[in-house]
């Protein structure tokens, strides 16, 4: 069997969908929220670069500002909140237990090789790399779900939450080239408008139940007493 | 000047200027006169389309045909009846020191903004955009959720904000493989999130990859809909916030999610030419359907108990558009209009009851019948409404969706059957104390208007005697559109 020739960015856009696979696995591993927050941010930067590159090999413009607006909201903007928010909710040296580390860490990889397994019929579709990006977008998508999943911090499901924004961005990025314009300023309006909404409610719910616990968030339940 | 600018600029602007003056005695009125704007220039694009079919806009970023207009013209007059409603109550909550003057200006700005993203979802082109509109009414609304700021309402809006965020995050994702699908067909370029220029090229897309994608929109929006397992934030969210919210939630929020899956289903069935599409719903729908009626037993609050009843009339209509067919096509149709007007005016009159009685507990409100007749009936008689009995709207839909089943899958027909006695009983334990019943010392009528509920009832009931023939002519025109074919 032949190995395909792979152009220098596909090569790169190979290179950078492993590293965004592997900031989430870093994620699921990461006890301290600023930790949290700086790998969030990390993620956002490889995102920001896989649409410079975009930009820049391919004939779509207006993929750089795409990058920019990545950028400036993930990168800068929306981490600088949660982390002066953290600050100002006196969390910032906080660690969070984690629980059954080794399952979730298996149940991860499973999660990862379970978006190959979903992608695999678009394969003959396109080339290699899209079916990469599409995968590890999927894989993106499904960690984050699962970091929301077995972490019980408030914080940590935002961060969730935004991973998967991230993971959507990606497969649009780098499968499709990008949504048209007026979509992707729609999306960063959204993510913005929810980063500051997370914030607000950070504080209502500190102040409801006194901690941010989701555990504690229980007094809704089907079963009454 | 198309009717659909006016349709979102007004409450835009509305949305602007409630954040600033919110908190003035008048911004109730303001806010129904807002609305009611909306309904007119609703009726004028009813109007446009139905004098000259179909209309495009700016670039086709908008497009307006039979199916999407009665759906506006609907919201419009449910958000207007809604907002008719507001006025007094929320005056009341402001009275009983609920709600302070920032969260007056906060909940009459929302209500606008989540109208805007309601006639956004309705009247726009793009998937995409329309996916932007969806996530920014879950926005809006969660902020409404919260009003009170108990610790319940903070649980409720919390709950609601990520399981349909992440919810709706898969749908985002069903439609970028859309447009992955796209990208691979000649010609299509640029337009490629547009629902008109997709429609027109179903048939060259991809069927794996429209397969894969409706599973996820299936799912994202699905969960919107409330739809059995993806239901769980819907009872707490609309049992939590204020009663308005919960009207407006019921009536609008979900049919406009589903109006989202039939798009979509529409799609895929072009590009498939399999019911795959369409059983995924029908299992789905039943699914719900079932499990709400039997939720509905189990319930200590008034609110709850009526937003398990939207959960299982949601179901009623995933199933019959998952059905197909021109016959069920047109009974979800009709379920639709019937489903959100006698909703929204339970909650009204239920609003109205928790009022009342001061809590929404189920066994504290007591004889209405006595207290104040008129919300009394208003429950008898939306809950004879909502369970389907003759001679209302909601029994032709449901017997239409009924007689569809029994063409196409006579073997689901009992397992209907027994779902809608089970609803009507789980409905009706609770009805008797609450209307009859002996009434508590020290409860006094409450402000009350209840013109909305009147009217809402008797759309319903007259669409139970007779549907008028340029609504009936409407429902088939969008039926051809969905199904292909004419009921007819």
């Amino acid at each position: 069997m032949p190995v395909p020739a792979y152009s220098v960015y596909e090569q790169a856009i190979l290179f950078i969908a492993a590293l965004v696979v592997f900031t989430s696995f870093l994620m699921l591993g990461q006890k301290r929220l600023s930790g949290m927050i700086h790998l969030f941010a990390a993620q956002g930067a490889l995102l920001a670069a896989t649409t410079a590159l975009a930009a820049y090999t391919l004939p779509y413009p207006h993929l750089y500002i795409s990058a920019l607006i990545i950028m400036a909201l993930k990168v800068i903007l929306i981490p600088a909140m949660l982390h002066r928010l953290i600050v100002r909710l006196d969390m910032h040296r906080d660690a969070e237990p984690l629980y059954l580390y080794g399952y979730v860490m298996m149940a991860a990889a499973a999660l990862v090789m379970f978006s190959y397994y979903v992608v695999e019929p678009i394969e003959h579709l396109s080339t290699l790399a899209t079916r990469n990006a599409m995968a590890v977008s999927l894989a993106v998508v499904l960690l984050g779900m699962l970091l929301m999943i077995t972490r019980r911090q408030v914080v940590t499901h935002v961060i969730g939450f935004m991973a998967i924004e991230n993971g959507l961005f990606f497969a649009a990025v780098a499968s499709t080239q990008g949504m048209p314009m007026v979509v992707e300023l729609g999306i960063a309006f959204d993510v913005l408008v929810a980063a500051v909404i997370f914030g607000v409610f950070f504080f209502h719910i500190r102040s409801s139940i006194d901690s941010l616990d989701v555990d504690r968030l229980n007094r809704l339940s089907e079963v009454e007493p | 000047m198309s009717a659909v600018y006016w349709i979102l600029g007004i409450p835009f602007a509305g949305m602007l200027y409630q954040a600033w003056r919110g908190d003035a005695p008048q911004a109730g009125r303001l806010n129904t006169r807002l609305c009611g704007l909306v309904f007119l220039a609703s009726l004028v694009l009813a109007a446009e389309v139905l004098r000259q079919g179909t209309i495009e806009l700016a670039d086709l970023q908008f497009r307006v045909d039979a199916f999407n207009v009665y759906l506006v013209v609907l919201t419009a007059f449910v958000g207007t009846t809604t907002a008719m409603f507001s006025a007094p109550y929320m005056a009341n909550e402001r009275e009983h020191g609920r709600v302070n003057a920032a969260r007056m200006r906060l909940y009459h700005a929302m209500y606008q903004g989540f109208m805007l993203t309601m006639y956004l979802v309705l009247t726009t082109n793009n998937l995409g955009l329309m996916w932007v509109a969806m996530e920014g009414a879950t926005l809006a609304t969660v902020l409404l959720v919260s009003l009170y700021r108990s610790p319940e309402s903070i649980e409720a809006a919390w709950k609601y904000f990520i399981l349909c965020g992440v919810g709706i995050a898969q749908a985002l994702f069903g439609t970028v493989l859309l447009y992955f699908a796209a990208g691979q067909v000649e010609g299509i370029g640029e337009h490629g999130l547009q629902w008109s220029v997709l429609y027109a090229h179903a048939a060259d897309l991809n069927p794996t990859v429209m397969s894969i994608a409706f599973v996820f929109l299936l799912v994202g929006y699905g969960t919107k809909i409330g739809l059995v397992p993806l239901h769980n934030w819907l009872p707490d969210a609309h049992s939590e916030g204020p009663t308005p919210m919960s009207a407006i939630l019921s009536g609008l929020l979900l049919n406009d999610a589903l109006y989202a899956v039939v798009r979509s289903k529409m799609l895929v069935d072009g590009s498939l030419q399999s019911p795959l599409a369409g059983h995924l719903m029908m299992g789905f729908g039943l699914l719900s359907f079932l499990v709400a009626a039997l939720f509905l037993h189990r319930q200590r609050d008034v609110k709850r108990l009526f937003s398990y009843s939207s959960i299982e009339h949601m179901g009623i209509m995933t199933f019959a558009f998952g059905l197909g067919g021109p016959l069920a096509t047109f009974a979800a149709l009709m379920h639709m209009t019937v489903h959100s007007l006698t909703k929204s005016a339970i909650f009204i009159t239920v609003g109205h009851a928790a009022q009342i009685a001061r809590t929404q507990r189920i066994e504290h409100i007591r004889g209405l019948m006595r207290t104040q007749p008129m919300v009394g009936w208003g429950l008898v008689f939306g809950v004879v409404a909502i369970a389907g009995m003759p001679p209302f709207g909601v029994f032709t839909s449901e017997f239409l969706v009924l007689t569809a089943t029994m063409e196409e899958f006579p073997w689901l027909t009992p397992l209907l059957l027994l779902g809608i006695a089970v609803a009507f009983a789980g409905l009706f334990r609770h009805l008797h104390p609450m209307a009859y019943g002996p009434q508590p010392a020290g409860q006094a009528p409450v402000q009350a208007n209840l013109w909305p509920v009147m009217a809402h009832l008797g759309i319903v009931l007259w669409l139970g005697l007779s549907i008028p023939g340029v609504l009936a002519d409407w429902f088939s025109q969008a039926t051809r559109l969905i199904a292909g074919s004419a009921p007819l």
